[in-house]
């Protein structure tokens, strides 16, 4: 239990210091860890508590799942808190030093520097996850019938989630 | 700013946890600006957009940045602590009520129609964080050379599936070598 505890709290602390543009940057590097090596969950597991942790602010909260699935609600908080503890913690800093030094100058470099590593950081989060799980045709066309919907209407997303869970029903069943 | 009546620990705690419920669904950092730039008064709405853009510098969740920022702006160091409870408290809570449910109903014989509605939730979900750094790209993406910088950690993290820290140490450096280019030009 507490070295399961402690793995959780090493990865994602590591990962909390990566996530460039937010936390979806870190989606495929975590669902490879939590799949694949420390086989907390399964693929199919990943998806679902990534749909769940959607429903509640603020992004990266599918961690406090990972955690609680590996570990129960004390995975669920040591999650949580190496989630958002490093990250934190360089941001506070950053801003003490950012005042201090006069950063604003560097400013406008370091936005337009970021930017297209964030943007496609979190397209990339997409495909990896849409790859890596059993996503058949229907799923693809749902997939892509809501970006397409997210970019060019204003519709909410959580109304868009609810209507793709009610397709796959009413098509599977 | 300086002379504002000083924001006590207990208002801060409560404007974060209004935040953290009134944001379930979405528009996490409009609420944010509503609740201590318009209700409050708390900052203007220029250090609101001086601390937003410095959130999305530092790696993290955007949003909780931005909480840790405002929350420090306001008490230092406890203010940050503050925030960050307040915002936390009532998803956490919802979260973690969702996935007691999810986990004793996963795998039951009788989950199927629950494991379908997730699997169509999680093809939106999908679907939306694809759209979103779409839209990103389509607001902060204006030359070649970042789209092509874009598109290549799409492709090596989406299809060849590099490791993200392998990644992100060739495509900062270059990204931000890129800009100082054109900007000396």
């Amino acid at each position: 239990m507490i070295a399961t505890l402690l793995q959780i709290a090493a990865m994602f602390a590591v990962l909390s210091l990566l996530a460039f543009g937010g936390g979806a940057a870190v989606l495929p590097d975590m669902q490879h860890q939590a799949v694949d090596v420390y086989h907390w969950v399964t693929a199919r597991e990943f998806l679902d508590m990534f749909a769940l942790s959607r429903a509640v602010p603020p992004g990266s909260m599918i961690v406090v799942l990972v955690g609680q699935k590996a570990a129960g609600v004390a995975g669920g908080l040591v999650a949580l808190l190496a989630m958002f503890g490093p990250s934190s913690l360089l941001a506070f800093g950053v801003a003490r030093l950012w005042h201090r030094a006069g950063g604003a100058a560097w400013r406008d470099t370091l936005e337009q520097a970021l930017a297209p590593v964030s943007v496609g950081l979190t397209i990339a989060s997409g495909i990896a996850l849409a790859r890596s799980t059993e996503h058949d045709w229907a799923a693809y066309a749902i997939t892509a019938a809501a970006m397409l919907l997210l970019v060019f209407t204003r519709l909410h997303p959580l109304v868009v989630m609810a209507a793709g869970a009610l397709l796959l029903i009413l098509a599977g069943g | 700013m300086a002379n504002r009546a000083p924001v006590s620990g207990t208002a801060l705690f409560l404007s974060f946890l209004i935040i953290g419920c009134t944001s379930i669904g979405g528009g996490l950092t409009a609420w944010i600006r509503r609740e201590l730039v318009e209700r409050r008064g708390w900052i203007d709405d220029q250090q609101f957009l001086a601390n937003y853009g410095l959130s999305q510098m530092v790696p993290g969740a955007t949003n909780v940045n931005l909480a840790v920022l405002i929350g420090a702006q306001l008490r230092g160091a406890n203010g940050a602590l503050i925030a960050l409870a307040g915002l936390m408290l009532v998803p956490l809570a919802i979260l973690l009520a969702l996935g007691g449910f999810y986990f004793a109903a996963h795998g039951a014989s009788h989950a199927t129609l629950l494991n379908t509605a997730l699997a169509g939730a999680g093809a939106v979900a999908i679907g939306f964080n694809v759209a979103t750094g779409i839209r990103l790209g389509l607001a902060n993406i204006r030359r070649l050379g970042p789209a092509l910088i874009a598109a290549a950690i799409v492709v090596a993290i989406g299809v060849i599936r590099i490791p993200l820290l392998e990644v992100l140490l060739v495509a900062i450096p270059a990204s931000l070598a890129l800009t100082l280019l054109q900007r000396s030009r």
